[in-house]
Formats: C-alpha cells, structure tokens, sequence
C-alpha cells in the first residue's frame, strides 16, 4: 500500500514537472525568438544590408511560422540536439554538457560545505533561541543571503588570493590535476556560493527546531523522563529538519544563478559563464539551451526533494487509511 | 514539614507564577497552596485565564521560556521540585510523575510509530527488546484497547481522537506514577467519546494507586472524577472542599454565580432567564488589592475592595471570601423572569426542507454528509441540531444558507416560496432572510476593520441603510445586543470573547432576519459568558420573532433554546421531535447513549448506557441502521440489513429505529436515565 | 415591544487593549536591528539625493594622470584607471540602484499582491493555470531570467525596472497566494458572502487589510533582493550602464586589475553595496519581528 502511494505520488508529481518545463520552454523560446524581434538585425547590427540580414534570417530558419519554429527546436531539444551556436558555429549540445559538468563539480563543492554547516547552524540557533548566539547565527546567515556573489568574491579574493595569497583567484587548474588539486582551485568560487546558501539553510532548519521543541509531543518526550539527547535525536530532529530537505532542493536554483556571477568572476568554464558568454554574443541558441538545461535541474532537484519528504514523513506515505 | 512515611502526593506552599511579557511580570498564579493526599483525586476548575495549566506546568518544571516562579514551593512526594538538579528532575518525571495532556494528537510524536513511542518508557527503567514490547502491550490492553500489536505499528495520524488518547493514558500510566496529572483530558473529544475515556480514568484509578490532579473547565466532570475540588478565580485558590460540598453547598459567591449559570435540570427559555456573571476576569498581572471577585460580586462592600479576604477554613473546607457564611444569598444578576410571554406563532412553517443531500468526493469516494433530510421550522421557534463530529449537522447549516450547494432533488421553502440551493440563485430578500452567528467570533468578524465598519456594511448590504438612516438603526442595533456606542470605534481584537459574539448576532439581525442559524455559538466561550449570550438569544427571538437552528454539541443548552430538537448521526436525522419529548423519551437508543454519556452535577450515581466501537466514517458507513455497529439495543440481523425508517412514534415525534416504540418505552423505563 | 424593554445589566468597561497598529509601531522601535538598519540606509538615500553637493572631487571627471593613486589625503579612498576620485564615486554610486531597486519591488508587490489575491480567491482552473506558469517562471534564477529579458529587449532603466519586478512578482504572488488561503477559510469571508459581496469586495476590501502583514515583509525582503539583482545585473554589464558611479558598474570595470593590487577600485564599492543590503535586510528583519509578535 505505501510503495503504491508512493508511486502515484511520483508519477503525479513527474506530470507536474513536465508541465511546468513545458510552459518554461515556452518562455525561454519566447525571450529568445520573439521578444528579440529582428534576430538577424540584432546579430548583424543596424548597419548591416537589409538583404543580408534577411538572408541570415532564412539561414536560421527564423522566417518559418513560430508554431514550426517552436516545433523544431523542442522536438531536437528532447532528442539531445540543442541546436546550433551563432557564435561557435557548431552544434551547442557538447558546450552545454561539458559546462554543466564543471559547474556540477563546483555546486557540488559548495553544497558539501554549506548544508551540514547551515543544519548544525540552525540547529545551534535554536537551541539558544534570542541568546547572542541565535542572533549572530540569524542575523548574520540572513545578511548573507542578500551579498552578491561578486561583492563576497571580491573581497574574499582579496582577503585569500591577494593578500594572504591562500589560494588561487581563478578557478583555472592546471591540465591533469587530481581531485584534490580541483578541490583547492574550487573553494574561493565556492565560498561566496556558501554564503549566499548557508543563511537559507539555517534559517530553516533553526525555525523548524524552534516549532519541533515548542510542540506538544517534545513536551510529551521531556515530561516522560528521556534524557536531553533522546529528545533531540529521536523527537525533535526528524520532525525540525523534514521542511529543510524541501528548501535545500528549490535553492538549487538560486544556486546556479550565483553560478553566472561566481564563474565569469574566478575565469571558470561552466553553465553560467556559458549563458553569461551566450547572453553577451546574443547566441540565443546557446542561452534558450543553457537556460532550459537549468530549468531540468531545478525540476529534477525538487523531484527528488519532494520524494524523500514523502518517504520520511508518515503522514504522506501512509495518508489516512481510517 | 511532611510525614515520611507516606508523604503527600502534591503539596503547594504559597505558590505565585508569572509570565513575562514586554519585560513586565505578568502574575498568572498568585500564592496558591494545596495538597493532594496519597490516593485522592483532586479537581482544579476554573474559566479560561485562570492559570489552572499552569498549576499542571509548574508541578513538572515545564512552564513556557518566559514563565517565570516568583515565590512559593512545589513538593512532590516529598521533594522539592525547584531545587531539584537536571538528572534529579529528569528521574523525577521518569518515576513519579505522569501527565496526560488536553490534545492527544498533537502530544504523540507523528513521525514515531505508537509501539517506540511506548516502549522507550520501559526502556528508561532497564526493560529492552521484547520485554517491553510485551509490556507495552499488556499496558494498551489496560486502557481497553482492543488490538495492541496492530495499534503499536501505526503511527498516531492513523487513529482516531479517543484511541489517540487512551495511547496517551497508557503512556502516562506506564511508568506506574504516583502523581497523574490530566490537563483536560476530554476536551475537543466528542461526548460519547469522552465518557468512554472518563470511564476508563475512573476505572483504572480504582486499579491503580496513583494520585490525581484533574484539571478541567467543566464542573460536571470533576464532579464526576474527584474526591476533592479547588475553584481558582485569577490565579488564587477562591473556594476548596470535598466535591459534593463544594457543588451543592457553594462557600464563595463566584462558585455560587459560576454553578448558576449552567442551564441545568431542564431549564428552558420560556421558563427563566440564567443567572450571569457581570464584568470580566481581572487582566493577567492586573494588581489586585482586595478580592478579585469584588468588582463581578453583588455581595461585595468596601472591604471586599480593600482587604483581600484569608482562605477561611470552614472545617475541613476553605473559602476566600469575608462573607462566606452568605455566599449562596447572592442576588441574581439578571431577572429570572421573562419579559413577556411567547406571542402565538404562525402555523405554517417558515422553512420546509425535504430530502435534502450532501455528497462531497473525498479521495475518489462518495461521502454523503448530509442524507435525505427533511424537516420544517416554525416562526419564531428554535429547531436545535445536536450530534457528533462526522454527524453533518454543521455541513446542513451550510446548505439551508446556501453557502455550499445541495445535491439535487430536494427541496427547500423559506414562507411557502421555493428556496434556490445556490446562494447566487437566491432573491436579496431570502438571502437577508437567513443569516448566521459563527461558532468563533474572531474567525467570523474582519479583525482589519472597526465594528462600526462591519456593522454598517451589514446594515447597508443587508437593510439598504445608508447615512443617518444606517447610524440610528446602527445604535439601535448595537444597543439592543447590549453594547454601547462606546465599542464602535474599537476593532474586534480589542474585544473580550463574548463582546465579540454580541457584535456578530448584532450583525447577523441586521437585515431583520426570518432565520438564523446558531452554529455552536458559545462553544468558544467560558460558562458565564455563555449564560449571557443565551439569555440575549432568547430575548431576542421574543422580540424579533425570529427562527433559529439552534446547532450544539452541548445538550444542556440545546435544550434551554431550542423548541424542536433533531438528533443526527452520519447525516441522517436519527430522531426528530419536541424538545421535552426527545430529552423525556422513549428516545433512540442513539439519543438514549448520548443523554447518559454526558456527565452532569446533579448526578447521583453515574448509569450509562454504553456505546462500543468509534464513530464510522461517512465515506463508508455501515449498512443497514448507521448506528448498528455501536448500538447497545441492536435486536439481530434486520439492523445490519435494512435502514429503518423514520417512524412517527407519537404525534410529532419521530425515530429511525426498527424498535417499537412502545418497546423502547419499556426497555427505556427499566434503566431511568436522568434527564440533562 | 422596543429594544428598552428588556431590562439591560450594566455592562462594565470592556477590557480595551492597545490598537495593533500602534503596537507594531512600538516593537519597531524597540527593535535594535529595524534601527541600525534604518540608520544606514537613511545615510544612502541622503547620499544618492545631496551627495553630489559635498563630495570633494567631480565624481565623473577623468583625471589620466592621476589614475590608479592608492588612498591619499586628498582622494581618500584613491583613484580608479581614469583618474576619478573613488570617495566622490562611492558617495553618489547609490544613485541609480537606489530608483531602479525601489521601483522594481514596487513594481513587483503591485502585481504580485493582485495575482496572489486572484489566484488564492478563485481557487479553481483560474489558480491552477496561474500558479503552473509562476512555478516555470520560479524554476529559473531571477539573475538568469533577467538577463535572458535583457538581451532580447535592450538594455535601459526602464527594461531592468519591469525584468526584475516582473521577475519577483511570482514571488511574491506566492506568500499573498498563501496568506489568502487561510484567510479564505474563515468566516468573515462566508459572512461577507451571505452579504452577497462582490467578489472585488471581498478581496479588496475584506482580505486585503488582513494580508498586508506579509506583503509588508515579502516587500522589505524583496528590496533587499532587488539591490542585489541590479548590482549583479550592472556588475555583469546588463544593468545600469556607463558613465553613472553606479557600484556594481565600477568593481566591473576595474576587478580585473585586483591581481595588481590596486584594491581600493573596488573593495570600497563592495563594502557599499554590503551595507546598503545588509540595512535593507535589517530593516526587513525589524518589520518581520515586529509582525509577527
């Protein structure tokens, strides 16, 4: 009965996501082909001969109707063919990937930093609830979500890479390097990354401490007698931390929006510095692909998110059978 | 201080609490001292804001962050509770005592199956693995649970209120305490419910030889569980004496006001007026000089004001009041008489439903909440609805205002016209016709906008007022509810409780309805607030000549207001008839259990009819009589098989029920139930 | 008979309490971090208005050969690759973000209130559809979804204006959403129903005061996300352009000289942008505080 709840669940959920993709493609097109206008003006400039421009417009295929035009991008993007770069002039796909690749490593870099670090934080927090420390851990994780990724990278490149000269300012390896040499190219990108993250993280996790230790059942746990680290361990924290699973997903997003800013700030090929490139060069296939890449991530992040919610918690994996 | 062989299971020396708030102490118990005694179960009643919780959070060292101990003692069999260190503390809570908490589903962990969350209390004492699981199990077998080993694999979202609280019982029993506290154990559970769980107290109380602090807002239930009694009034113990005394023989003028205003030995509206308590509670950390009932009492003088009476000790009894000997001559502070009598009403019902059905999908099923019912109101007549959660009785009120739409087929009428089941389908005059008063004031008044704001949109949506026009009406109005100019200005949140509800029936008669519909209007409310707010209804269906649906889960009230009485059970009317008729019976045996499940003072031994089982679900409700499969009176294999009709009995008395009636008058006889 | 007839008891002084707005009022003013925050972002809007009137140097003069001098007596925080006094720079650099941010959030809280009022009264298809195309919508950082908006339609104020509003609209049209679900449940509304209310009544009049709490704080958290989105923008190029002192326009231009040591180009602007964001999000914290007690 719960692996069929769980299923339905799922496969509900993956009608969703579809949804909400499709509708995103729709956007992405619609910023990339028609918001634009004249496509091949806005390439060529607006010195360019009238017949080139037309020209350059039947070569991308961008005199057909939108439906067909919609149509044939989607239909090729599904397939694995994101099109071709205006820039480049190669297929896009192979950019995308290897880009996504190596931001992948950097996301997962400061994901490994910030969400035990942002849990225990909120967990700190509220366990000393309006005591300095919960104050210092709230007001200082909030004010850090609010720092641009370039105003913290500044500073901490200045701070590691020039003046204590820690680390290195581009996130450049050399040809060959192993994972621990990755690694320690990878911090300084990750740290403005981490700040961004970690007050989102222990906002959460400390509010859902605060509701976990102020409800009933915690009453319950301490007035039988358990001793302090019971209570925490097996009454408080499943129930604090489930809503935090759910926020580590959708700030997946946020985090590869800080990605364009923190990649084009330390030199690092990835999926931001890619749009960042694209969005500069007006190489709109290259945009609608990376942009609509992200879209799939953030989905398939809340996907996961949303299962694992459902499959801790009781009351959804075993809904009321009364 | 305390004899050591058998010390005493609770004592209280002096005890003061506060709370603080915006840097300021708030006093919430003021120099309270009692004693529990080895054995004895002890009441602690008192309204809303009386600090009765926090007695309970005190005695276990759990009070809120900013609750503070200003002054006092706590002995707990012999051990001072505050100056017990955390270990001392935490053994304290694991051994000796045991609390029982007011909502059992929210005091289960809901992510622990029931089975961990029992066995971790046997653990603490040494017992691990299967010992305890066994333990666990014969301990739910204690509290009358029927199949431990499936309820220890669920979780607690999985079972319904009353199991939630046995597992709670059981849990609070299993560490064999000598002190139970149970902090308003049945309240929120539905009557019949919750005079299966006051059964299983007092039975286990017998079984076992704790000690017990019961904490309640109703008198009748601590009438019913308790040896010994303690009425707190803002903080401070007003009035102590064993049960019987205190109930029947009041010491303290606000025990006296408190047990009158209880509709009570079927009090009815067209015999008296209740007795009400004028004024309000102090503010919590209000400074009180004299006693803290002298601004509400009539008997109060100048010292009551001045010179805070000592707890006179009336021979093993105690009241703190100067005046005690006098306390029951206090003055009614409303006339008992009515003011005029019932004018003649009409013939023709003002409303006529007929075959009237609800069904909702829910997950995929059917649920019928409301099924086939028909029944007619009477001008200037109360119908009260009466039944238990899951009985449809609130989902009714909804379709006769056309707030959700009926299933089709049936019928209304309001005056002999065909009423829309749509509210958008109904004409202005039929919508203004009906109007409700909610159950919770703060829900049903905008908390953004003044009461002069609310009531004159009513008067000017509902009567077309504007202007002068709508600000004489709009005094008129506000007066006629008994507030005065003075409340307009103010908004909702700044209200007490009953003020709010004065200000939604105010609003509710703005349009001069033919109609409205009561759903549980005081049941947010303290006694002595609801005594008033009572009163005003049915001085204003005298005067206004209007018809209520009188809805409530409170059968004492039901019939002090209501002229008609339908019961109902998943949907269906289970038994329709005059008021006196369906209290006096023969009735249904549903009606039969629900009457003797609800406990009352003037009880002398408590006979029930028992009632098995949990209230089914109205998505699949059980075949044949809905009531089969709780009914103690069911006769064979008919119930089970084939509804029984609704069957007029006698002249305007009708039961759904496949005994006859003069059958049900026999077997009723017999067992003699005290009317509420 | 009349209302007088009834014998009425006296009714004593009901128990009045403070009114909640003036209660809100009082807690802000308590709140240490409302006030520190409020201190600094007065300090910035009075710079971005009369800056200009006592900075020591021209802001936008170029001055070649006096380019990159590190912090002196006379240019206090030193000189930027053209030789323009960075002091002067950073006092007038709030600006523009300080139009552009407000007026984005405004922008979004006017939109966003309507569509969580409409989507959380109707329920129904209305919301389904809604709130399926704010969820594509939200599927994508706000950063990314300007910059997509900006390089289809041009760079200008008014472009970065409706891109970010626009893009916090859904954002906020999600906390409103919620808030008028709960709302929606309570009586009042079926009470206004039984009036038979408009629909625009019940939403403007009934629910609107009620949920203006979290607006409140969704918008004072939004402006500090907003000062964030513009400097990001402007730091990549697609925000405020050349030649306004703008912040994130001035570490763009010269952080590509920090490998050279020439620090003070860029870490005073940093510092600025952190303390306008940081006052902003005190401030939010104050209000939120002072919400919710």
């Amino acid at each position: 009965m719960g692996a069929r709840a769980i299923l339905s669940f799922l496969l509900k959920r993956i009608a969703l996501s579809i949804v909400t993709l499709f509708l995103l493609s729709i956007m992405v097109f619609l910023g990339g082909q028609v918001l634009p206008g004249n496509v091949g003006r806005a390439i060529l400039g607006p010195l360019a001969d009238q017949r080139a421009v037309d020209a350059l417009n039947h070569s991308l295929g961008l005199d057909r109707p939108l439906l067909v035009q919609y149509w044939d991008w989607i239909s090729h993007f599904v397939q694995g063919d994101m099109g071709t770069s205006y820039i480049f002039r190669a297929p896009v796909a192979p950019f995308v990937i290897d880009a996504l690749g190596n931001s992948m490593k950097l996301a997962l870099v400061a994901f490994i930093m910030v969400v035990p670090l942002g849990i225990l934080g909120g967990i700190i927090a509220a366990l000393n609830v309006n005591r300095p420390i919960d104050r210092i851990i709230s007001l200082g994780g909030l004010s850090a979500t609010v720092l641009p990724e370039f105003v913290t990278g500044i500073i901490f490149i200045l701070l590691f890479g020039v003046w204590l000269n820690w680390l290195p300012i581009a996130a450049v390896w050399p040809p060959g390097s192993g994972v621990f040499t990755q690694i320690y190219y990878l911090i300084l990108p990750a740290l403005p990354l981490f700040l961004v993250l970690f007050g989102y993280i222990a906002r959460m996790a400390r509010s859902g401490m605060i509701e976990a230790l102020d409800a009933d059942y915690t009453r319950t746990a301490v007035l039988k007698g358990l001793p302090w680290h019971t209570v925490i361990w097996r009454h408080v924290l499943r129930n604090a931390l489930l809503p935090t699973i759910t926020v580590i997903a959708t700030q997946t997003g946020y985090l590869i929006g800080g990605l364009v800013v923190v990649e084009t700030l330390f030199r690092y090929q990835g999926i931001g510095s890619l749009i960042f490139t694209a969005a500069r060069g007006k190489d709109f296939p290259v945009l609608e692909a990376g942009i609509l890449t992200i879209g799939i991530i953030y989905a398939v992040a809340t996907l996961i998110a949303d299962l694992l919610y459902s499959v801790l918690n009781p009351r959804i994996r075993l809904g009321t059978d009364q | 201080m305390t004899d050591l062989s058998t010390p005493n299971a609770l004592e209280l020396h002096h005890l003061s609490v506060a709370y603080r708030v915006g840097g300021r102490n708030r006093a919430v118990l003021r120099d309270l001292s009692l004693t529990i005694r080895p054995g004895e179960a002890y009441g602690l009643v008192g309204e809303s804001g009386c600090g009765k919780s926090t007695v309970a959070l005190s005695v276990v060292r759990y009070l809120p962050r900013n609750g503070v101990i200003t002054a006092g003692e706590i002995a707990l069999v012999g051990h001072n509770v505050m100056k017990l260190d955390n270990e001392s503390l935490r053994r304290m809570r694991a051994e000796s005592v045991s609390m029982v908490y007011q909502d059992p589903g929210k005091a289960l962990n809901p992510s622990i199956r029931i089975g961990r969350q029992m066995t971790e209390i046997f653990e603490l004492r040494g017992i691990s693995d299967q010992a305890a699981v066994d333990q666990a199990i014969s301990m739910l077998n204690r509290v009358r649970i029927s199949d431990p080993i499936r309820v220890m694999q669920r979780y607690p979202h999985q079972l319904s209120g009353g199991m939630q609280q046995r597992v709670g019982i059981a849990m609070a029993l299993a560490s064999d305490p000598t002190m139970l506290i149970l902090d308003e154990p049945t309240t929120g559970l539905d009557a019949t419910v919750e005079a299966e769980v006051l059964d299983l107290i007092a039975k286990l109380r017998q079984e076992l030889s704790a000690s017990i602090l019961f904490i309640s807002h109703n008198l009748a239930v601590v009438s019913r569980m308790c040896d010994r009694v303690g009425v707190l009034y803002a903080g401070m113990l007003v009035e102590e004496g064993t049960t019987a005394e205190v109930f029947n023989n009041p010491r303290h003028p606000y025990t006296v006001a408190l047990l009158r205003c209880l509709p009570r030995g079927g009090q009815r509206k067209d015999q008296i007026r209740l007795d009400t308590i004028p004024g309000f509670l102090p503010a919590p950390g209000a400074t009180i000089t004299g006693c803290p009932f002298a601004d509400r009492c009539a008997l109060a003088d100048s010292r009551c004001h001045n010179e805070l009476p000592p707890l006179h000790d009336l021979g093993g009894r105690l009241s703190r009041c100067h005046y005690h000997e006098r306390a029951q001559d206090l003055p009614r502070t409303t006339p008992g008489s009515i003011a005029a009598a019932p004018a003649a009403h009409g013939r023709e019902p003002v409303l006529r439903i007929k075959d009237l059905n609800k069904t909702y999908a829910a997950h995929g099923h059917a649920l019928r909440a409301v099924n086939d019912v028909s029944l007619d109101l009477m001008p200037g007549q109360t119908l009260g609805l009466v039944g238990e959660s899951g009985s449809g009785k609130t989902t009714f009120a909804r379709l006769l205002l056309g707030l959700v739409p009926a299933d089709s087929g049936g019928s209304m009428q309001l005056d002999g016209q065909p009423l829309a089941s749509k509210l958008e389908s109904r004409s202005a005059d039929q919508v203004k016709a009906m109007q409700i008063v909610f159950q919770n004031p703060d829900s049903a008044l905008n908390r953004a906008h003044s009461i002069r704001h609310i009531m004159g949109r009513a008067l000017r949506t509902l009567a077309g007022l504007k202007g002068a026009a709508q600000q004489k009406r709009l005094i008129e109005l506000v007066r006629s509810v008994r507030l005065t100019e003075r409340h307009l200005s103010v908004k909702p949140r700044q209200l007490s409780g009953g003020l709010k509800q004065r200000v939604a029936i105010a609003r509710a008669f703005a349009g001069d309805p033919r109609i409205v519909v009561c759903d549980e209007p005081t049941s947010a409310l303290d006694v002595s607030v609801q005594a008033a707010i009572l009163n005003l209804l049915a001085d204003l269906q005298t005067k206004e000549h209007v018809s209520y649906i009188f809805i409530s889960h409170d059968l004492a009230v039901v019939r002090y207001l209501s002229d008609h009485i339908a019961v109902l059970y998943l949907g269906r009317i289970m038994e329709i008839g005059p008021s006196e008729r369906v209290f006096s019976g023969p009735h249904h045996p549903y009606t039969e259990a629900l009457l003797s499940a609800v406990p009352k003072l003037d009880e002398t031994e408590p006979s029930r009819v028992r009632l098995d089982g949990e209230i089914p679900s109205a998505v699949n409700p059980p075949s044949g009589c809905v009531f089969h499969t709780r009914c103690p009176r069911k006769i064979g294999a008919i119930c089970e098989e084939q509804e029984p009709p609704l069957f007029d009995s006698e002249p305007e008395h009708r039961i759904r029920c496949h005994i006859p009636f003069e059958e049900l008058a026999r077997l009723q006889k017999k067992q003699e139930v005290i009317p509420a | 008979m009349t209302a007088t007839d009834i014998k009425q008891p006296d009714l004593p002084a009901p128990p009045i309490k403070h009114s909640p707005a003036m209660e809100v009022v009082a807690a802000l003013g308590r709140s240490g971090s409302f006030i520190t925050g409020l201190v600094i972002v007065v300090f910035w809007v009075l710079c971005a208005l009369f800056g200009e009137y006592f900075t020591p140097h021209d802001p936008l003069a170029d001055d070649i050969i006096n380019a990159l001098m590190p912090p002196s007596a006379d240019n206090w925080f030193g000189t930027d690759q053209l030789g323009r006094d960075v002091f002067s720079r950073v006092i007038v650099g709030s600006r523009d973000i300080l139009t552009v941010a407000p007026l984005a959030t405004l922008l979004a809280t006017i939109a966003g209130t309507t569509l969580g009022l409409f989507t959380g009264y109707f329920r129904g298809l209305v919301d389904d559809v809604i709130s399926r195309i704010l969820e594509a919508f939200m599927a994508i950082p706000v950063v990314i979804v300007a910059l997509l908006a900006i390089v289809a339609l041009g760079t200008s104020k008014t472009t970065v204006i409706i891109v970010i509003g626009l893009s916090f609209a859904p954002i906020i049209a999600r906390t409103v959403r919620s808030a008028v679900l709960s709302e929606r449940e309570l009586d009042y509304v079926a009470a206004a129903q039984l009036r038979r209310e408009s629909a625009l009544h019940t939403m403007f009049v009934e629910i609107l005061p009620n949920v203006i709490p979290p607006i409140l704080v969704e918008t004072t958290v939004r402006l500090g996300y907003a000062i964030f989105a513009v400097a990001t923008l402007s730091f990549m190029g697609f925000g405020i352009q050349p030649p306004s002192p703008d912040w994130g326009l001035s570490i763009s231009s010269n952080y590509g000289m920090i490998g050279g040591g020439f620090w003070w180009t860029v870490l005073f602007d940093a510092f600025a942008i952190a303390s306008l964001v940081i006052g902003v999000n005190l401030v939010a914290d104050g209000v939120q505080g002072a919400l919710n007690d």
